[in-house]
Order: structure tokens, then C-alpha cells, then sequence
């Protein structure tokens, strides 16, 4: 059990409270002495930082059979096998480097989470994510009944054995990872938070990705912060987490170092209290542990000086009125369902009322689309069948012609044509 | 389990096309890569079953025994597809309608850069057609589906 060891969330909110951003990495590795250099060099950065334990996508696919033949050959896998590890390894991971100064989270990406949810609990860590939507629709076949299922069991697990303090985060807002219109991200992280305070979980956090404009996402993450407000409990109980973009990513040093270095300047513009960052090798090959510390020193130099400079831009409220209104719109049909989240989550699917664009899930409709125009934003070029009203869909909506390979591979390379293309020359702060 | 109905258009004017079926292996979750590719084949003259993210292997044996697609493709971007790549053909190539047809498999095939071109002989030896790694080589591709499409319209008049 996690007895009164709650560490992850109090942490991100002290150092939001002195004006600094978290940042965490995204790290794996199967080799637990490898894991634990990882952690520990996470630990030792001059930053406020939180380790990561990310696991491999046997574990994520519940093959724990094939991660711990794997390890047994001493295969490298893409993560960290913690339900094929005994409970005694994984204490023995984290010992003397995870503390109140240094929170550590398991990251996965399951759709049926139990056997990561009980490992996570038995090695006496606080803070885990994911999602009954988020960690289906992306990942592959298992229907969201069964997702939500599981999901609904593991919030209640975690919220028992941390006496409610246990924390969860929702990917919700990072969902496909690109092309989605902020709105629907929006309003999945908002739906997955309340779908587990239902479940008894009390520490939660939101989360955005970073899209193709900065102004786009500041007011995203402008309009979590005021849904938040409006639908979740007080914000004692909940942060929000940006991502540095996760799709394709630039190619050259300096273009992979700009668009970091712009993720951790939106987060803080944007009031986001922590950075998940990614490295300036992502394009070519999974990150060594010096590549992720370099990028977490990075974000976070970024982020002291984007603190001192915070300026309003002119067309953010704009922007942030307009993605309010969609995903309040979206908000407000889900919990005009049912009463409980859960089954209100498959009802707006099955009805096509909320459709992720570009995403293959049998249970999604697959009726919507969205694009990237040339300035980087993303609008819906088809609603399919989301009932938005009239000035919603005047606002949102340019319908447009089937979409071709090419078209689809230049959105998908918007930002690494962008950033690798820019002059390094001038200054772009 | 059985795939998904949704995914698996049944209408005369889908089969009288080549027919592409499109997958992954088990543990990779990817999309993107997937939507490119399917877009691309049906650019190419095929009706395409996308069987999406993290696809089981049973998954990929029904739909071939249902549909008896002229070609297979296998993206792969996780890093396992030197481990599942291997076992998937293995089990594809025991079906006796697909023991001659191309079957391809490209992407980031293991962990480590620096293996792949080792794993692309070793899946090529273990019965791809072709593998491709790293920056596909997407004229090499081309050509081979076009080649792939025109005897698939042969053999359908004959």
C-alpha cells in the first residue's frame, strides 16, 4: 500500500506556487540497474523534476508472458516490464531516489490496466495515468465497454489504496498525439478527470498536447484552466501537464531544440505547472538518459525566463473564446447522457456526438476530419455527425475536399518543415 | 476474437479492386504510419482493410482467409518487429492461400538503428517479400505494387 507517501501532486503544486514549471522526461528502460541510472539522473538535475517510469508496450498489451521471456533472454525492450518485475524489484528500483523532492510516475498506455495498476501500488508509488478513452481509442481493439470497465476497477483500486490520494492523470488531451482540434482534447481530459473522481480518485491533472501554433495552444491550455474551474473540484486537487508535440518531429539539432524550447515557453504562458518534455533526438532513435536530461535542462532555463516575460498576445482571447465554446458544447452533451460518466463516454461515441478524427478504433465513427491550415491551425474540415449549434459550426467548420497521402504526410510535417526550416539567426522569444 | 466488421467493407465495387490488407504487429500502437500507408495504397489502385493499431495475430490470419488479399502489408514502428514481424510470418506463410502472395514489412524494425539492416535480412529470410527500414524507399514500393496491381488484374479477368 501507498500509505501517506502522496508526493507527486503537492510537489508540482509547491514549485507552481514559486512561479517554476516541472518538467519530466519520457523514459523506459527494461534493464533495471539502466532504470535506476535514468532516475537517479533525473533526480540530480538542477531543475524541479519527476522521474518517469515508462513501461514497454508487451506490459502495455497485458503480454507480461512475452516482456519476462524477453528479459529473461535479456532482450531489450522499449520500457520497463514492472508487472514481470517482482514487487521486491521494483521497491528495490526506486529506493532512496524516489522522495518528497523527487515524485516518480508510471507511464504505460493500456487499455486494460489492472496487473500495471496493482504493481504500481505494490512498489509504493503515488502517481500513475492514462484513461478509459485516451489509452483505448489510440492503441488498438479492445472495445471502450471493456476499457471503461477496466478503468473504472483501477480508479477504484488506486483511489483505495491511496486513500484518495493516489494521482491520476488523463491523457485525454494528448489523444492521436496530432490533427486533433484542441476542443475535443479539451474536452476528453475534462470527461476522463471526472470519470475518476466518480471512481474516488481526489489528486488528478489535465493534460494538452503542444499542436502547430503556439497561439492555438496557450489558449487551449487557457480554456482547461477555466473548464476546470467550472466542471472539476477546487484546484487544490488538480494541475495541468503540457507535452511537448508529439508527432513528426524535426530532423535537425537546432529545429528539435527550437520547437522544445517553444513547448516549455506555451506551458508557461499558458499556466501549464508541468512539462512532459521530449528530446532533441526524437526524430531518430529512443533517447539516451543524457539526451533526456539535456532536454529537461532546456525546458527548464526556457521556462525561468518565459516566467519573467509574460505578456498577453493579442489574438488569444480570441482563440480561447472559441475553443470555450466548442468544448463547453462537448462538455455539456456527454453529461446530458447519463449520470455516470462512464456510460455517458459510449453513448456520445456510439451517436458519432464526439468522433475523433484520423483515429482507427472500431468503437470511434471515424466521420470527422480535421486539418492544418497554413498558419499551423487546426479546424475541423468535417464534423460528421457532432450536433455543434450554428455559430459553432460557422466558426469551426471549412468543408474541403477528400484528403490524399500527400496532403495528409504535409500536415503530419508541419512542424518539422517549420522548425527545421527556421532561421537561427534572430532571436524568437 | 474476430475482426471487426466496421473494418471490413463487403460491397462489390471494394472487392473488384486489388485488395490490400494493412496491419501491424500485436504490440505497436501506432496510427499515423497506418492512415499514410492506406491512403498511399488506395493512391495505388487497391481497396484497403485497415485493421488499425495493435493487431493480433488471429486478426491477420481471419482476415486474410476471408478476404484472399493480393497483397499484405506490415508497418511496424515500436521496435518489436524484429520479435513479432518474425512470428507473424511464420504463422501467414502457413496458410496455404498465402504462401506465395507479397508480403511486405517496413518501419523502425528494432530498438536499435544500427541492427536493422541485420533484422531486414533476417525477416526477408523468415519469408517477407521485402523488408524496409528507416527511410522507406518508397519508389522501390511503388513499383512493386504496380507490378502487384496488374497481375492482380489479370488474374481477376482470367
Amino acid at each position: 500500500m501507498m500509505v501517506n507517501t502522496a508526493y507527486f501532486h503537492h510537489f508540482i503544486k509547491e514549485y507552481a506556487g514559486k512561479g517554476r514549471l516541472v518538467v519530466q522526461p519520457r523514459m523506459g528502460f527494461s534493464d533495471i540497474d539502466v532504470m535506476r541510472s535514468g532516475l537517479h539522473a533525473v533526480k540530480e538535475i538542477d531543475a524541479p523534476s519527476i522521474g518517469t517510469i515508462t513501461l514497454d508496450s508487451f506490459t502495455r498489451n497485458s503480454n507480461f508472458q512475452g516482456a519476462a521471456d524477453a528479459i529473461r533472454k535479456g532482450m531489450v525492450l522499449n520500457g520497463y516490464p514492472i508487472v514481470s518485475y517482482s514487487r521486491e524489484e521494483n521497491r528495490r528500483l526506486i529506493e532512496g531516489l524516489r522522495a518528497p523532492d523527487f515524485p516518480v510516475q508510471v507511464r504505460h498506455g493500456s487499455p486494460l490496466p489492472e496487473e500495471i495498476f496493482k504493481a504500481t501500488i505494490d512498489a509504493g508509488i503515488d502517481a500513475i495515468e492514462g484513461g478509459p478513452v485516451s489509452y483505448c481509442f489510440p492503441y488498438g481493439r479492445i472495445s471502450l465497454k471493456r476499457s471503461v470497465e477496466a478503468w473504472s476497477t483501477c480508479c477504484k483500486l488506486f483511489a483505495a489504496a491511496g486513500n484518495g490520494m493516489g494521482h491520476i492523470e488523463s491523457f485525454g488531451g494528448c489523444m492521436m498525439g496530432q490533427l486533433c482540434p484542441p476542443s475535443l482534447l479539451i474536452a476528453i481530459t475534462i470527461a476522463e478527470t471526472l470519470f475518476m473522481m466518480e471512481r474516488g480518485i481526489r489528486s488528478y491533472s489535465l493534460s494538452l498536447a503542444q499542436g502547430t501554433h503556439t497561439t492555438q495552444d496557450i489558449a487551449g491550455l487557457n480554456v482547461l484552466r477555466q473548464l476546470g474551474r467550472k466542471y472539476l473540484g477546487p484546484e487544490s486537487e488538480w494541475h495541468i501537464v503540457f507535452y511537448t508535440f508529439m508527432g513528426k518531429f524535426p530532423l535537425s539539432y537546432q529545429g528539435a531544440k527550437a520547437i522544445i524550447e517553444e513547448s516549455a515557453r506555451a506551458a508557461v504562458r499558458g499556466g501549464a505547472e508541468r512539462l512532459i518534455v521530449k528530446t532533441v533526438k526524437e526524430a531518430h532513435q529512443i533517447p539516451s538518459i543524457t539526451d533526456n536530461v539535456n532536454a529537461l535542462n532546456m525546458c527548464n532555463e526556457v521556462a525561468i525566463t518565459a516566467f519573467a516575460h509574460r505578456f498577453l498576445q493579442p489574438d488569444i482571447p480570441e482563440w480561447t473564446s472559441r475553443i470555450y465554446e466548442e468544448a463547453d458544447f462537448l462538455i455539456n452533451l456527454l453529461l446530458n447522457q447519463h449520470s455516470d460518466i462512464g456510460k455517458s463516454l459510449m453513448s456520445v461515441f456510439k451517436k458519432g456526438y464526439w468522433d475523433i478524427p484520423f483515429c482507427l478504433h472500431p468503437d470511434n465513427k471515424r466521420l470527422t476530419q480535421a486539418k492544418v491550415d497554413v498558419d499551423g491551425f487546426i479546424y475541423w474540415s468535417d464534423i460528421g455527425k457532432v450536433p455543434f449549434s450554428p455559430h459553432i459550426r460557422k466558426n469551426a467548420l471549412r468543408k474541403e475536399a477528400r484528403l490524399s497521402s500527400a496532403e495528409l504526410l504535409k500536415m503530419l510535417s508541419f512542424n518539422q518543415q517549420k522548425y527545421d526550416s527556421l532561421q537561427f539567426s534572430s532571436s524568437h522569444g | 476474437m474476430t475482426a471487426s466488421n466496421s473494418l471490413l467493407p463487403t460491397d462489390k465495387l471494394f472487392l473488384m479492386k486489388p485488395i490490400a490488407v494493412l496491419t501491424t504487429i500485436p504490440s505497436d500502437s501506432h496510427n499515423w504510419n497506418l492512415l499514410f500507408i492506406s491512403l498511399f495504397l488506395e493512391e495505388q489502385g487497391f481497396s484497403v482493410i485497415n485493421l488499425g493499431p495493435s493487431v493480433p495475430y488471429d486478426v491477420v490470419l481471419d482476415t486474410c482467409n476471408q478476404y484472399h488479399p493480393d497483397l499484405l502489408v506490415v508497418s511496424t514502428i515500436n521496435g518489436h518487429g524484429y520479435i513479432e514481424g518474425r512470428e507473424l510470418i511464420m504463422r501467414v506463410r502457413d496458410m496455404d492461400i498465402m504462401k506465395d502472395k507479397p508480403v511486405f514489412i517496413g518501419g523502425k524494425l528494432s530498438t536499435d538503428e544500427n541492427m536493422s539492416s541485420l533484422y531486414v535480412l533476417e525477416l526477408e529470410e523468415g519469408g517477407y517479400t521485402k523488408a524496409y527500414t528507416g527511410n522507406v524507399n518508397m519508389q522501390d514500393f511503388t513499383t512493386r505494387l504496380q507490378s502487384i496491381a496488374a497481375q492482380s488484374a489479370i488474374s481477376r479477368q482470367a
